[in-house]
């Protein structure tokens, strides 16, 4: 079957990204200060399992920025023509969840319907009676799912033994994978090597039993592990999908703030004079202004823009893209005012030292020295705060969502979920999957990068170091 | 001081020009008035004499930042740009697109108190609880009670806002009844629909504060100083409270006076939430219907506000910290 390969803009930069991300080990490999630095950042045990979780959503997030569409069969003489959904390599691997698609709302793991339904007499079924003779009332029962359980005969009394037989599969999938990632890295988590790869051990093999009980529960004939949503989609797969959101927005807008902070904040403090005077007065003013409101400033002149030009895109999801694209810009171009205070203020140190007035007196260009004196010396920074505000952004896209200048409502996202799951806490009975799976999902990716960052504040900045919390027992072994 | 002062107002008013200039340019030249008017009017059919009236009444009628049918110094304040400009330092912000929203300025004034209401206990309550329970971690600097404090703060922090709001509303309003989910009232009866949205605000933003007051104080409670306190005989309670408290003011300061523009402008989700009238859901409500009067203006109070509490803070500086001077 043929296919045709979508390419987004968010898709492109991921890549870039990833190709970015790809060149940095190398430098750092060859460089060996850097990677004494970065090897303070894998010896802590809290660094290393945050960099396992957030390395496997990133896997998760490029899986799902490869997009393609199918093509359609062909209909005689006519051109070919193309699925309109956009299709990732992602969802190749969740065609399941996204085909057993249900009418409404069911609990986790349900074989029935989570609300009652009215049973329709069956064609040429004799209607049945009541005691007056009348035909009685159609009967309001609670419907059976169409996918969840699928294969049990009686679900009632085959379901716990069923669930029962697949978590025990999942427990020996997940306890395979752990073996033989202990195989593996035996060598490396011995007590010489300095990393913490016990630690890296460890969270791998619980994400590796949590994902081995979902593929066990969900296979073939299964369940809907998370249960589904109002219009009866798998909750599990919109949560899924939600990760690429997050890391989007997480890392796309800090890395828009990046351009603007260096040239601004390296111009400022080497120049100094008006040209500080200039810059100073640009950011304060972007500053003053509430940082929210220039945000909805910005997206409502964008969404303008998107409305007027319909012809710009083939899909919904390409449109969707574009928005989140330019809410990074965005977020980008009204952020970056905090990294580029703290730039300036470094690079007002650093040019009075000697080494740059040596490459004053050499005849060096200004130009020549804030790239190569002044830029490598700040760039630590510029990582330090990168690492910081990634999981901020992912915390203000639900926030951003919910006062409705977020991401486009047709993307999943973890500020989407939340706010549905607003009207959904306070039915009764209450619906709760979606609230909590959407929770634990944001707080093992926003946990995972805030300690991430921490490790690498602890690595990067000197005067963080002192004031790391050390854990009673730990500090004994080193004293 | 009162030139300093004087000197931080003028860059002030310079800013808002600055300020004014960028939300012009934001809202008046990508979405011409013609295309506010068809929005606001809405309907398939909106003739060009309702967009005319439409204009005429919101004064939007004249040309945006040139008028070249006149002379001399009237080609430039017979604007809508001019207009819009000297209302806005007038502090006479208009009525809003939306006919049913009124007068902005009334809106605003009503609404400020409300906020208020909120926003105060909440700013005071969090700073007393986040400086208190820093000091008490640093107290236990090294023991098992300051690491699983600050496991706990990142936690806390790694949850966002919204979930607090959602969750707490669920247990304490649904599950317990302990308070209404969501409404007010003037008067006294205000506390009643208060204490959730500062209870959760609180619990919200008490873990990020908290870590980064920790931080500041184990950085002064490793200095000589404090050590001199000690060997003195001082009570560890005493050294944190007069010793390191007081000398990790500054950093405080800033940190709070960046919160205070936001006092006056209203929790914008716990508003929304908890359907509390004040100015954050007037500023959500305004997103929302894209009313762009209302948005100006509460980026102009904004602004205003913030290079207020600056100059506030600047001031607070030299109480703090009498080595600190203005100049």
């Amino acid at each position: 079957m043929g296919f045709k390969a979508v390419v987004l803009w968010t898709d492109v930069v991921l890549w870039l990204m990833l190709i970015g991300l790809v060149q940095y080990v190398r430098v750092v490999r060859r460089d060996e200060a850097l990677r004494a630095t970065w090897q303070r950042v894998f010896v802590t045990p809290a660094g290393m399992a945050s960099a396992v979780v957030l390395v496997v959503m990133l896997a998760v997030t490029l899986a799902d920025s490869l997009h393609f569409r199918l093509a359609l069969p062909a209909v005689n003489g006519g051109a070919q023509a193309y699925d309109t959904r956009t299709l990732s390599v992602l969802d190749l691997g969740l065609r399941k969840l996204i085909d057993s698609r249900e009418n409404s709302y069911s609990r986790p793991l349900a074989t029935y319907g989570f609300t009652k339904e009215t049973v329709p007499p069956k064609l040429g079924e004799k209607p049945v009676l009541d005691e007056n003779g009348l035909p009685a009332l159609p009967k309001r029962v609670f419907p059976r799912l169409k996918h969840g359980g699928a294969g049990l005969q009686d679900a009632e009394r085959d379901w716990a033994p069923d669930v029962a037989q697949r978590l025990l599969a999942g427990t020996a999938g997940g306890v395979a994978v752990a073996l033989l990632l202990f195989a593996l890295w035996r060598k490396r988590m011995g007590e010489d090597n300095p990393l913490a790869w016990r630690a890296a051990w460890m969270t791998a093999s619980c994400m590796a039993l949590l994902l081995s009980w979902g593929v066990a529960l969900s296979w073939g004939q299964g369940y809907h592990v998370l249960g589904t949503d109002r219009t009866g989609n798998d909750v599990l797969y919109s949560t899924i999908k939600s990760i690429r959101t997050a890391f989007v927005i997480g890392s796309l807008a800090t890395i828009a703030t990046i351009p603007l902070a260096l040239a601004f904040g390296i111009a400022a403090g080497y120049f100094k004079g008006w040209v500080d005077d200039v810059i100073q007065y640009i950011y304060t003013v972007l500053s003053s202004v509430p940082n929210i409101l220039l945000i909805a400033a910005c997206v409502l002149m964008m969404q303008v823009f998107i409305d007027k030009h319909p012809e710009l895109f083939e899909t919904g999801l390409e449109r969707a893209d574009l928005k989140i694209f330019l809410l990074c810009v965005i977020l980008g171009v009204t952020g970056w005012a905090g990294l580029c205070r703290l730039l300036r203020a470094e690079t007002l140190k650093l040019r009075e030292l000697e080494y740059v007035q040596a490459a004053t007196a050499f005849g060096a260009t200004p130009w020549r020295i804030m790239r190569r004196h002044i830029l490598p010396n700040v760039m630590h920074l510029v990582l330090i705060t990168t690492v910081i505000e990634f999981s901020g952004l992912i915390l203000y896209e639900a926030v951003l969502s919910y006062v409705g200048i977020g991401v486009d409502p047709s993307m999943n996202s973890f500020g989407g979920m939340i706010n549905q799951a607003r009207g959904e806490m306070s039915r009764d009975p209450v619906v709760w999957w979606s609230f909590a799976s959407a929770f634990v999902f944001m707080v093992s990716i926003v946990l995972a990068a805030n300690l991430f960052a921490d490790a690498v504040r602890d690595a990067f900045d000197p005067r963080a170091r002192v004031y790391r919390p050390v854990k009673p027992s730990a500090k004994a072994v080193t004293a | 001081m009162l030139n300093y002062v004087l000197r931080r107002l003028a860059y002030g008013l310079l800013i808002l020009i600055g300020v004014n200039l960028i939300t012009f340019v934001l809202f008046f030249t990508v979405n011409t008035p013609d295309d506010m008017a068809r929005l606001n009017i809405g309907g398939k059919r909106v003739t060009p004499d309702q967009i005319e009236k439409w204009k005429v009444e919101r004064g939007y009628d004249k040309p945006l930042l040139f008028n070249d049918k006149l002379s001399g110094a009237d080609k430039l304040t017979e604007t809508v740009f001019w207009d819009r400009s000297v209302s806005l330092f007038k502090f006479d912000f208009g009525r809003a697109d939306n006919a049913s929203a009124g007068d902005i300025g009334y809106q605003i004034r009503q609404r400020m108190g409300v906020s208020l209401q909120l926003t105060v206990p909440l700013f005071l309550l969090g700073l007393l609880a986040s400086v208190i329970f820093a000091l008490w971690l640093v107290m236990f600097r090294g023991t098992r009670i300051d690491f699983w404090g600050v496991v706990a703060c990142v936690f806390m922090m790694s949850i966002s806002s919204l979930i607090y709001i959602i969750a707490g509303q669920f247990l304490f309003s649904r599950m317990a009844r302990l308070a209404p989910i969501s409404g007010y009232a003037n008067g006294l009866d205000a506390l009643r629909f208060l204490v959730l949205p500062i209870g959760l605000m609180l619990l919200a933003s008490l873990a990020g504060q908290a870590r980064f007051y920790r931080t500041l104080f184990l950085e002064e409670a490793g200095k000589d100083y404090v050590r001199t306190a000690r060997a003195k005989g001082l009570g560890e309670v005493r050294v944190m409270r007069a010793h390191v408290l007081r000398n990790a003011m500054l950093p405080i300061i800033t940190s709070a006076g960046g919160l205070l523009p936001g006092l006056f402008m209203g929790g914008l989700l716990t508003e929304s939430f908890f359907g509390i009238p004040g100015l954050g859901a007037y500023t959500i409500d305004a997103i929302a219907s894209q009313d762009f009067a209302i948005v100006r203006s509460m980026v102009f109070l904004g602004a205003v506000l913030y290079i207020l509490s600056n100059i506030l803070i600047d001031v607070a500086y030299t109480w703090a910290d009498p080595r600190v001077r203005m100049q």
